[in-house]
Protein backbone atom coordinates (compact mmCIF):
# COMPACT_ATOMS: atom_id res chain seq x y z
CA UNK A 1 0.00 0.00 0.00
CA UNK A 2 1.53 3.24 -1.15
CA UNK A 3 0.06 5.79 1.25
CA UNK A 4 2.60 8.45 0.37
CA UNK A 5 1.26 8.80 -3.14
CA UNK A 6 -2.28 9.22 -1.82
CA UNK A 7 -1.14 11.94 0.56
CA UNK A 8 0.81 13.67 -2.20
CA UNK A 9 -2.22 13.60 -4.46
CA UNK A 10 -4.69 14.93 -1.88
CA UNK A 11 -4.43 18.59 -3.00
CA UNK A 12 -5.12 17.53 -6.58
CA UNK A 13 -8.03 15.40 -5.35
CA UNK A 14 -9.49 18.41 -3.53
CA UNK A 15 -9.25 20.47 -6.71
CA UNK A 16 -10.88 17.58 -8.57
CA UNK A 17 -13.66 17.49 -6.00
CA UNK A 18 -14.27 21.19 -6.58
CA UNK A 19 -14.54 20.60 -10.33
CA UNK A 20 -16.91 17.66 -9.74
CA UNK A 21 -19.11 19.83 -7.51
CA UNK A 22 -18.96 22.76 -9.91
CA UNK A 23 -19.99 20.66 -12.92
CA UNK A 24 -22.76 19.01 -10.89
CA UNK A 25 -24.06 22.33 -9.61
CA UNK A 26 -24.04 24.12 -12.97
CA UNK A 27 -25.69 21.19 -14.79
CA UNK A 28 -28.32 20.66 -12.10
CA UNK A 29 -29.18 24.37 -11.94
CA UNK A 30 -29.53 24.89 -15.70
CA UNK A 31 -31.16 21.47 -16.09
CA UNK A 32 -33.83 22.32 -13.52
CA UNK A 33 -34.55 25.69 -15.12
CA UNK A 34 -35.06 23.95 -18.49
CA UNK A 35 -37.03 21.06 -16.99
CA UNK A 36 -39.83 23.04 -15.33
CA UNK A 37 -41.33 24.56 -18.51
CA UNK A 38 -40.68 21.32 -20.41
CA UNK A 39 -42.55 19.32 -17.75
CA UNK A 40 -45.53 21.65 -18.12
CA UNK A 41 -45.45 21.11 -21.89
CA UNK A 42 -45.06 17.37 -21.30
CA UNK A 43 -48.41 17.13 -19.48
CA UNK A 44 -50.18 19.11 -22.18
CA UNK A 45 -53.22 17.36 -23.66
CA UNK A 46 -52.17 18.53 -27.11
CA UNK A 47 -50.05 15.70 -28.56
CA UNK A 48 -48.24 18.12 -30.87
CA UNK A 49 -46.82 19.78 -27.75
CA UNK A 50 -46.40 16.75 -25.47
CA UNK A 51 -44.80 14.36 -28.00
CA UNK A 52 -41.71 16.38 -28.94
CA UNK A 53 -40.88 16.72 -25.23
CA UNK A 54 -41.46 13.01 -24.77
CA UNK A 55 -39.12 12.34 -27.71
CA UNK A 56 -36.42 14.44 -26.02
CA UNK A 57 -36.76 12.65 -22.69
CA UNK A 58 -36.96 9.25 -24.38
CA UNK A 59 -33.71 9.80 -26.25
CA UNK A 60 -31.77 11.00 -23.22
CA UNK A 61 -33.20 8.39 -20.88
CA UNK A 62 -32.91 5.55 -23.39
CA UNK A 63 -29.26 5.92 -24.38
CA UNK A 64 -26.12 5.70 -22.23
CA UNK A 65 -24.67 8.97 -20.98
CA UNK A 66 -21.29 7.90 -22.35
CA UNK A 67 -22.74 7.75 -25.90
CA UNK A 68 -24.31 11.19 -25.44
CA UNK A 69 -21.07 12.64 -24.13
CA UNK A 70 -18.95 11.27 -26.99
CA UNK A 71 -21.64 12.26 -29.46
CA UNK A 72 -21.33 15.87 -28.35
CA UNK A 73 -17.57 16.04 -27.69
CA UNK A 74 -16.20 13.97 -30.54
CA UNK A 75 -19.26 14.23 -32.79
CA UNK A 76 -19.05 18.01 -32.92
CA UNK A 77 -15.67 17.65 -34.61
CA UNK A 78 -17.39 16.25 -37.69
CA UNK A 79 -19.09 19.62 -38.14
CA UNK A 80 -16.21 21.83 -36.99
CA UNK A 81 -16.33 23.90 -40.18
CA UNK A 82 -20.03 24.71 -40.00
CA UNK A 83 -19.82 25.23 -36.22
CA UNK A 84 -16.90 27.58 -36.78
CA UNK A 85 -18.91 29.49 -39.36
CA UNK A 86 -21.64 30.27 -36.81
CA UNK A 87 -19.13 30.92 -34.03
CA UNK A 88 -20.00 27.89 -31.89
CA UNK A 89 -16.80 25.90 -32.42
CA UNK A 90 -15.02 27.62 -29.50
CA UNK A 91 -17.67 26.10 -27.22
CA UNK A 92 -17.80 22.60 -28.66
CA UNK A 93 -14.01 22.39 -28.72
CA UNK A 94 -13.96 22.86 -24.97
CA UNK A 95 -14.38 19.65 -22.92
CA UNK A 96 -15.82 21.55 -19.94
CA UNK A 97 -18.55 23.04 -22.10
CA UNK A 98 -19.31 19.69 -23.78
CA UNK A 99 -19.45 17.94 -20.42
CA UNK A 100 -21.77 20.49 -18.84
CA UNK A 101 -23.88 20.71 -22.01
CA UNK A 102 -24.44 16.94 -22.13
CA UNK A 103 -25.02 16.53 -18.40
CA UNK A 104 -27.48 19.43 -18.44
CA UNK A 105 -29.57 17.94 -21.24
CA UNK A 106 -29.36 14.52 -19.58
CA UNK A 107 -30.51 15.68 -16.17
CA UNK A 108 -33.16 17.93 -17.74
CA UNK A 109 -34.64 14.85 -19.44
CA UNK A 110 -34.79 12.84 -16.21
CA UNK A 111 -36.08 15.84 -14.25
CA UNK A 112 -38.89 16.43 -16.77
CA UNK A 113 -40.20 12.93 -16.15
CA UNK A 114 -39.83 13.28 -12.35
CA UNK A 115 -41.72 16.59 -12.40
CA UNK A 116 -44.35 15.14 -14.72
CA UNK A 117 -45.01 12.48 -12.11
CA UNK A 118 -45.25 15.21 -9.47
CA UNK A 119 -47.62 17.37 -11.53
CA UNK A 120 -49.86 14.41 -12.29
CA UNK A 121 -49.94 13.48 -8.60
CA UNK A 122 -51.33 16.87 -7.53
CA UNK A 123 -54.82 16.09 -6.15
CA UNK A 124 -57.47 17.04 -8.63
CA UNK A 125 -59.56 18.67 -5.91
CA UNK A 126 -56.87 21.27 -5.27
CA UNK A 127 -56.79 22.24 -8.94
CA UNK A 128 -60.58 22.35 -9.00
CA UNK A 129 -60.66 24.55 -5.90
CA UNK A 130 -58.11 26.90 -7.47
CA UNK A 131 -60.22 27.11 -10.61
CA UNK A 132 -63.29 27.84 -8.50
CA UNK A 133 -61.36 30.79 -7.08
CA UNK A 134 -60.85 31.99 -10.62
CA UNK A 135 -57.19 30.99 -10.99
CA UNK A 136 -56.00 29.73 -14.31
CA UNK A 137 -52.89 29.48 -16.43
CA UNK A 138 -49.76 30.95 -14.87
CA UNK A 139 -51.34 31.76 -11.52
CA UNK A 140 -52.73 28.24 -11.13
CA UNK A 141 -49.32 26.76 -11.88
CA UNK A 142 -47.13 29.07 -9.82
CA UNK A 143 -49.41 29.10 -6.77
CA UNK A 144 -50.95 25.65 -6.62
CA UNK A 145 -49.60 23.03 -9.02
CA UNK A 146 -45.84 23.66 -9.03
CA UNK A 147 -45.31 24.06 -5.27
CA UNK A 148 -47.26 20.89 -4.59
CA UNK A 149 -45.64 18.98 -7.47
CA UNK A 150 -42.22 20.08 -6.30
CA UNK A 151 -42.80 18.71 -2.82
CA UNK A 152 -44.10 15.42 -4.20
CA UNK A 153 -41.16 15.14 -6.59
CA UNK A 154 -38.42 16.12 -4.13
CA UNK A 155 -37.39 12.63 -2.95
CA UNK A 156 -37.06 11.42 -6.55
CA UNK A 157 -35.25 14.61 -7.46
CA UNK A 158 -32.75 14.13 -4.63
CA UNK A 159 -31.95 10.78 -6.16
CA UNK A 160 -31.51 12.38 -9.57
CA UNK A 161 -29.04 14.97 -8.26
CA UNK A 162 -27.01 12.24 -6.56
CA UNK A 163 -26.96 10.18 -9.74
CA UNK A 164 -25.87 13.18 -11.73
CA UNK A 165 -23.06 13.80 -9.27
CA UNK A 166 -21.86 10.25 -9.83
CA UNK A 167 -22.39 10.54 -13.57
CA UNK A 168 -20.01 13.51 -13.71
CA UNK A 169 -17.20 10.95 -13.29
CA UNK A 170 -17.60 10.32 -17.05
CA UNK A 171 -16.18 13.75 -17.86
CA UNK A 172 -12.79 12.33 -16.89
CA UNK A 173 -13.00 10.41 -20.18
CA UNK A 174 -13.03 13.68 -22.13
CA UNK A 175 -9.82 14.88 -20.41
CA UNK A 176 -11.34 16.86 -17.52
CA UNK A 177 -9.53 16.61 -14.18
CA UNK A 178 -12.40 15.84 -11.84
CA UNK A 179 -11.99 13.35 -8.95
CA UNK A 180 -11.87 10.37 -11.32
CA UNK A 181 -9.67 12.24 -13.77
CA UNK A 182 -7.09 13.00 -11.08
CA UNK A 183 -7.08 9.37 -9.93
CA UNK A 184 -6.67 8.08 -13.49
CA UNK A 185 -3.87 10.44 -14.39
CA UNK A 186 -1.78 9.91 -11.29
CA UNK A 187 -2.42 6.15 -11.34
CA UNK A 188 -1.22 5.84 -14.93
CA UNK A 189 2.04 7.48 -13.91
CA UNK A 190 2.63 5.77 -10.57
CA UNK A 191 0.84 2.40 -10.99
CA UNK A 192 -0.82 3.00 -7.59
CA UNK A 193 -4.14 2.02 -9.11
CA UNK A 194 -6.10 0.62 -6.21
CA UNK A 195 -4.86 3.20 -3.70
CA UNK A 196 -5.92 6.10 -5.91
CA UNK A 197 -9.22 4.70 -7.13
CA UNK A 198 -10.13 3.77 -3.55
CA UNK A 199 -9.39 7.35 -2.51
CA UNK A 200 -11.58 8.59 -5.35
CA UNK A 201 -14.35 6.23 -4.19
CA UNK A 202 -14.10 7.60 -0.64
CA UNK A 203 -14.34 11.16 -1.96
CA UNK A 204 -17.52 10.31 -3.87
CA UNK A 205 -19.02 8.45 -0.90
CA UNK A 206 -18.46 11.43 1.40
CA UNK A 207 -19.89 13.94 -1.09
CA UNK A 208 -22.89 11.73 -1.93
CA UNK A 209 -23.93 11.20 1.67
CA UNK A 210 -23.26 14.82 2.63
CA UNK A 211 -25.43 15.97 -0.26
CA UNK A 212 -28.11 13.54 0.79
CA UNK A 213 -28.05 15.04 4.28
CA UNK A 214 -28.55 18.52 2.82
CA UNK A 215 -31.54 17.35 0.80
CA UNK A 216 -33.04 15.57 3.81
CA UNK A 217 -32.96 18.84 5.75
CA UNK A 218 -34.60 20.61 2.81
CA UNK A 219 -37.31 17.97 2.68
CA UNK A 220 -37.83 18.31 6.42
CA UNK A 221 -38.24 22.08 6.11
CA UNK A 222 -40.62 21.87 3.18
CA UNK A 223 -42.90 19.39 4.91
CA UNK A 224 -43.15 21.31 8.20
CA UNK A 225 -46.87 21.90 7.78
CA UNK A 226 -47.49 18.17 7.44
CA UNK A 227 -45.99 17.22 10.80
CA UNK A 228 -47.64 17.33 14.19
CA UNK A 229 -46.66 20.45 16.10
CA UNK A 230 -43.95 19.68 18.65
CA UNK A 231 -45.97 21.15 21.54
CA UNK A 232 -49.23 19.38 20.69
CA UNK A 233 -48.15 15.74 20.77
CA UNK A 234 -45.14 15.87 23.03
CA UNK A 235 -41.94 15.04 21.16
CA UNK A 236 -41.64 15.43 17.39
CA UNK A 237 -41.58 12.32 15.24
CA UNK A 238 -38.12 10.69 15.06
CA UNK A 239 -36.06 11.57 12.01
CA UNK A 240 -36.27 9.10 9.12
CA UNK A 241 -33.44 6.61 8.61
CA UNK A 242 -31.00 7.87 5.99
CA UNK A 243 -31.62 5.76 2.90
CA UNK A 244 -28.98 5.25 0.21
CA UNK A 245 -29.91 6.44 -3.27
CA UNK A 246 -32.08 4.13 -5.30
CA UNK A 247 -31.91 3.47 -9.00
CA UNK A 248 -32.29 6.26 -11.52
CA UNK A 249 -35.21 4.91 -13.53
CA UNK B 1 -24.10 10.81 -48.11
CA UNK B 2 -20.61 9.88 -46.99
CA UNK B 3 -22.16 9.02 -43.66
CA UNK B 4 -24.55 6.54 -45.24
CA UNK B 5 -21.77 4.87 -47.22
CA UNK B 6 -19.60 4.61 -44.11
CA UNK B 7 -22.51 3.17 -42.13
CA UNK B 8 -23.20 0.65 -44.86
CA UNK B 9 -19.55 -0.41 -44.89
CA UNK B 10 -19.22 -0.73 -41.13
CA UNK B 11 -22.78 -1.39 -40.03
CA UNK B 12 -22.06 -5.07 -39.50
CA UNK B 13 -19.39 -4.42 -36.88
CA UNK B 14 -21.97 -2.39 -34.97
CA UNK B 15 -24.42 -5.28 -35.17
CA UNK B 16 -21.66 -7.52 -33.77
CA UNK B 17 -21.27 -4.96 -31.03
CA UNK B 18 -24.99 -5.16 -30.22
CA UNK B 19 -24.62 -8.93 -29.81
CA UNK B 20 -21.73 -8.48 -27.38
CA UNK B 21 -23.64 -5.76 -25.50
CA UNK B 22 -26.65 -8.05 -25.12
CA UNK B 23 -24.43 -10.94 -24.07
CA UNK B 24 -22.56 -8.99 -21.39
CA UNK B 25 -25.84 -7.35 -20.36
CA UNK B 26 -27.61 -10.69 -19.86
CA UNK B 27 -24.61 -12.21 -18.07
CA UNK B 28 -24.32 -9.19 -15.75
CA UNK B 29 -28.06 -9.27 -15.11
CA UNK B 30 -27.95 -12.94 -14.16
CA UNK B 31 -25.07 -12.19 -11.83
CA UNK B 32 -26.88 -9.16 -10.41
CA UNK B 33 -29.95 -11.30 -9.61
CA UNK B 34 -27.69 -13.84 -7.93
CA UNK B 35 -25.96 -11.14 -5.85
CA UNK B 36 -29.40 -9.67 -5.20
CA UNK B 37 -30.79 -12.96 -3.88
CA UNK B 38 -27.79 -13.43 -1.60
CA UNK B 39 -27.93 -9.78 -0.51
CA UNK B 40 -31.67 -9.90 0.21
CA UNK B 41 -31.23 -13.16 2.13
CA UNK B 42 -28.45 -11.56 4.19
CA UNK B 43 -30.48 -8.40 4.85
CA UNK B 44 -33.41 -10.46 6.10
CA UNK B 45 -31.33 -12.94 8.08
CA UNK B 46 -31.35 -13.11 11.86
CA UNK B 47 -27.57 -12.74 12.02
CA UNK B 48 -26.46 -9.22 12.79
CA UNK B 49 -23.11 -9.67 11.05
CA UNK B 50 -24.80 -10.69 7.80
CA UNK B 51 -27.20 -7.75 7.97
CA UNK B 52 -24.38 -5.28 8.56
CA UNK B 53 -22.36 -6.79 5.69
CA UNK B 54 -25.32 -6.53 3.31
CA UNK B 55 -26.10 -2.98 4.39
CA UNK B 56 -22.50 -1.96 3.86
CA UNK B 57 -22.54 -3.55 0.40
CA UNK B 58 -25.64 -1.67 -0.77
CA UNK B 59 -24.65 1.62 0.89
CA UNK B 60 -21.13 1.72 -0.50
CA UNK B 61 -22.00 0.54 -3.99
CA UNK B 62 -24.73 3.11 -4.37
CA UNK B 63 -22.51 5.98 -3.31
CA UNK B 64 -19.64 5.36 -5.75
CA UNK B 65 -19.81 5.95 -9.52
CA UNK B 66 -19.83 2.82 -11.71
CA UNK B 67 -16.86 4.10 -13.67
CA UNK B 68 -14.70 4.37 -10.53
CA UNK B 69 -15.67 0.85 -9.40
CA UNK B 70 -14.97 -0.52 -12.86
CA UNK B 71 -11.51 1.06 -12.98
CA UNK B 72 -10.86 0.06 -9.37
CA UNK B 73 -11.60 -3.59 -10.05
CA UNK B 74 -10.00 -3.82 -13.49
CA UNK B 75 -6.78 -1.91 -12.79
CA UNK B 76 -6.74 -2.08 -9.01
CA UNK B 77 -7.09 -5.82 -8.36
CA UNK B 78 -3.90 -6.89 -10.18
CA UNK B 79 -1.82 -4.14 -8.56
CA UNK B 80 -3.19 -5.15 -5.16
CA UNK B 81 -2.88 -8.93 -5.56
CA UNK B 82 0.40 -9.23 -7.51
CA UNK B 83 2.80 -7.85 -4.87
CA UNK B 84 1.16 -9.96 -2.16
CA UNK B 85 1.43 -13.20 -4.13
CA UNK B 86 4.97 -12.34 -5.22
CA UNK B 87 5.98 -11.77 -1.61
CA UNK B 88 4.90 -15.37 -0.92
CA UNK B 89 7.70 -16.51 -3.23
CA UNK B 90 5.99 -16.73 -6.63
CA UNK B 91 8.39 -14.33 -8.32
CA UNK B 92 6.97 -14.14 -11.81
CA UNK B 93 3.30 -14.05 -10.80
CA UNK B 94 1.07 -11.95 -13.06
CA UNK B 95 -2.65 -11.48 -12.76
CA UNK B 96 -4.22 -10.46 -16.04
CA UNK B 97 -7.93 -9.77 -15.85
CA UNK B 98 -9.61 -9.88 -19.19
CA UNK B 99 -11.88 -6.89 -19.77
CA UNK B 100 -14.83 -9.08 -20.72
CA UNK B 101 -14.99 -11.03 -17.45
CA UNK B 102 -14.04 -8.22 -15.11
CA UNK B 103 -16.59 -5.98 -16.81
CA UNK B 104 -19.37 -8.52 -16.31
CA UNK B 105 -18.29 -9.13 -12.70
CA UNK B 106 -18.19 -5.42 -11.88
CA UNK B 107 -21.50 -4.51 -13.51
CA UNK B 108 -23.16 -7.57 -11.95
CA UNK B 109 -21.72 -6.69 -8.56
CA UNK B 110 -22.90 -3.06 -8.78
CA UNK B 111 -26.43 -3.82 -9.94
CA UNK B 112 -26.63 -6.67 -7.45
CA UNK B 113 -26.86 -3.94 -4.81
CA UNK B 114 -29.93 -2.49 -6.51
CA UNK B 115 -31.40 -5.96 -7.10
CA UNK B 116 -30.93 -6.64 -3.37
CA UNK B 117 -33.38 -3.88 -2.48
CA UNK B 118 -35.86 -4.98 -5.14
CA UNK B 119 -35.80 -8.63 -4.04
CA UNK B 120 -35.94 -7.75 -0.35
CA UNK B 121 -39.09 -5.75 -1.00
CA UNK B 122 -40.53 -8.58 -3.09
CA UNK B 123 -39.86 -11.13 -0.35
CA UNK B 124 -41.62 -8.96 2.20
CA UNK B 125 -44.58 -8.57 -0.16
CA UNK B 126 -45.36 -12.30 -0.20
CA UNK B 127 -48.21 -12.87 2.27
CA UNK B 128 -46.90 -14.54 5.48
CA UNK B 129 -50.00 -16.75 5.74
CA UNK B 130 -49.04 -18.56 2.55
CA UNK B 131 -45.63 -19.42 3.92
CA UNK B 132 -47.21 -20.70 7.14
CA UNK B 133 -49.67 -22.72 5.10
CA UNK B 134 -46.79 -24.24 3.14
CA UNK B 135 -45.05 -25.22 6.38
CA UNK B 136 -48.34 -26.68 7.63
CA UNK B 137 -48.55 -28.76 4.46
CA UNK B 138 -45.18 -30.24 5.36
CA UNK B 139 -43.07 -28.54 2.68
CA UNK B 140 -39.34 -28.19 3.29
CA UNK B 141 -37.45 -24.95 2.91
CA UNK B 142 -36.25 -25.68 -0.62
CA UNK B 143 -39.71 -26.71 -1.75
CA UNK B 144 -41.28 -23.61 -0.22
CA UNK B 145 -38.76 -21.43 -2.00
CA UNK B 146 -39.34 -23.15 -5.34
CA UNK B 147 -43.12 -23.46 -5.23
CA UNK B 148 -44.38 -20.60 -3.09
CA UNK B 149 -41.80 -17.92 -2.50
CA UNK B 150 -39.87 -17.63 -5.76
CA UNK B 151 -42.83 -17.53 -8.21
CA UNK B 152 -44.58 -14.83 -6.18
CA UNK B 153 -41.43 -12.86 -5.49
CA UNK B 154 -40.83 -12.71 -9.23
CA UNK B 155 -44.24 -11.14 -9.77
CA UNK B 156 -43.54 -8.42 -7.23
CA UNK B 157 -39.93 -8.01 -8.31
CA UNK B 158 -40.40 -7.82 -12.09
CA UNK B 159 -41.12 -4.08 -12.38
CA UNK B 160 -38.09 -3.30 -10.21
CA UNK B 161 -35.84 -5.80 -11.95
CA UNK B 162 -36.97 -4.43 -15.31
CA UNK B 163 -35.83 -1.03 -14.13
CA UNK B 164 -32.47 -2.50 -13.05
CA UNK B 165 -32.08 -4.06 -16.51
CA UNK B 166 -32.78 -0.76 -18.29
CA UNK B 167 -30.08 1.01 -16.31
CA UNK B 168 -27.71 -1.95 -16.45
CA UNK B 169 -27.77 -2.33 -20.22
CA UNK B 170 -26.84 1.34 -20.57
CA UNK B 171 -24.08 0.91 -17.99
CA UNK B 172 -22.46 -1.79 -20.14
CA UNK B 173 -21.34 1.05 -22.44
CA UNK B 174 -18.80 1.89 -19.71
CA UNK B 175 -17.09 -1.43 -20.37
CA UNK B 176 -15.74 0.13 -23.57
CA UNK B 177 -13.43 2.14 -21.30
CA UNK B 178 -11.53 -1.01 -20.29
CA UNK B 179 -11.57 -2.30 -23.87
CA UNK B 180 -14.50 -4.73 -24.05
CA UNK B 181 -15.51 -4.80 -27.69
CA UNK B 182 -19.19 -4.09 -27.19
CA UNK B 183 -21.39 -1.69 -29.15
CA UNK B 184 -19.83 1.49 -27.79
CA UNK B 185 -16.24 0.30 -28.39
CA UNK B 186 -17.12 -0.80 -31.94
CA UNK B 187 -18.66 2.62 -32.58
CA UNK B 188 -15.51 4.29 -31.25
CA UNK B 189 -13.29 2.19 -33.52
CA UNK B 190 -15.45 2.91 -36.56
CA UNK B 191 -15.60 6.61 -35.65
CA UNK B 192 -11.82 6.78 -35.43
CA UNK B 193 -11.23 4.92 -38.68
CA UNK B 194 -13.70 6.93 -40.75
CA UNK B 195 -13.33 10.26 -38.92
CA UNK B 196 -17.09 10.38 -38.67
CA UNK B 197 -17.67 10.27 -34.92
CA UNK B 198 -21.09 11.89 -35.08
CA UNK B 199 -22.43 9.35 -37.56
CA UNK B 200 -21.29 6.32 -35.59
CA UNK B 201 -22.22 7.60 -32.14
CA UNK B 202 -25.69 8.47 -33.44
CA UNK B 203 -25.90 4.94 -34.84
CA UNK B 204 -24.84 3.52 -31.47
CA UNK B 205 -27.40 5.70 -29.70
CA UNK B 206 -30.10 4.48 -32.10
CA UNK B 207 -29.19 0.86 -31.40
CA UNK B 208 -29.37 1.47 -27.65
CA UNK B 209 -32.80 3.02 -28.19
CA UNK B 210 -33.92 -0.09 -30.07
CA UNK B 211 -32.66 -2.25 -27.19
CA UNK B 212 -34.61 -0.04 -24.74
CA UNK B 213 -37.81 -0.25 -26.80
CA UNK B 214 -37.58 -4.04 -27.18
CA UNK B 215 -36.79 -4.40 -23.47
CA UNK B 216 -39.87 -2.38 -22.56
CA UNK B 217 -42.04 -4.61 -24.74
CA UNK B 218 -40.54 -7.79 -23.27
CA UNK B 219 -40.97 -6.44 -19.75
CA UNK B 220 -44.67 -5.77 -20.31
CA UNK B 221 -45.20 -9.31 -21.58
CA UNK B 222 -43.18 -10.84 -18.74
CA UNK B 223 -45.16 -8.90 -16.16
CA UNK B 224 -48.41 -10.09 -17.70
CA UNK B 225 -47.09 -13.66 -17.68
CA UNK B 226 -45.95 -13.46 -14.06
CA UNK B 227 -49.32 -12.10 -13.01
CA UNK B 228 -51.27 -14.79 -14.86
CA UNK B 229 -52.55 -16.26 -11.59
CA UNK B 230 -53.88 -12.94 -10.33
CA UNK B 231 -57.50 -12.03 -10.87
CA UNK B 232 -57.76 -8.57 -12.36
CA UNK B 233 -60.57 -6.26 -11.41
Amino acid sequence: MNLQIVLDTLPAFLEGALLTLQITFVSVAIGLVCAVPLAILRVSRNPLIAWPVYGFTFFFRGTPLLVQLFLVYYGAGQFSDSLDAVGLWTFFRDPWFCGVFTLTLNTAAYTVEILRGGIQAVPHGEVEAARAFGMSGTKLYTRIVLPKAGRIALPAYTNEVIFLLQATSLVSLITLMDITGVASRVAARSFAYYELYLTAAVFYLVIVYALQGVFRRLEHRLSGHLRARPDSEGAAAPAAEPAPPTLRG
Amino acid sequence: MDSLLALEARGLTLVDGVKVTLLVGLASMALAILFGLVGAWAKLSASRALRVAADTYTTVIRGVPELVLLLLIYYGTPTLVQPIVRSWGFEGFRLDLDPFTSGILTIGFIYGAFATEVLRGAYLAVPRGQLEAAVACGMGRALIFRRILFPQMMRYALPGLGNVWMVLIKATALMSVIGTEELMRKAEIAAGATRMPFTFFVAAAAMFLVITIVSLAVQTRLERWAARGVRQA
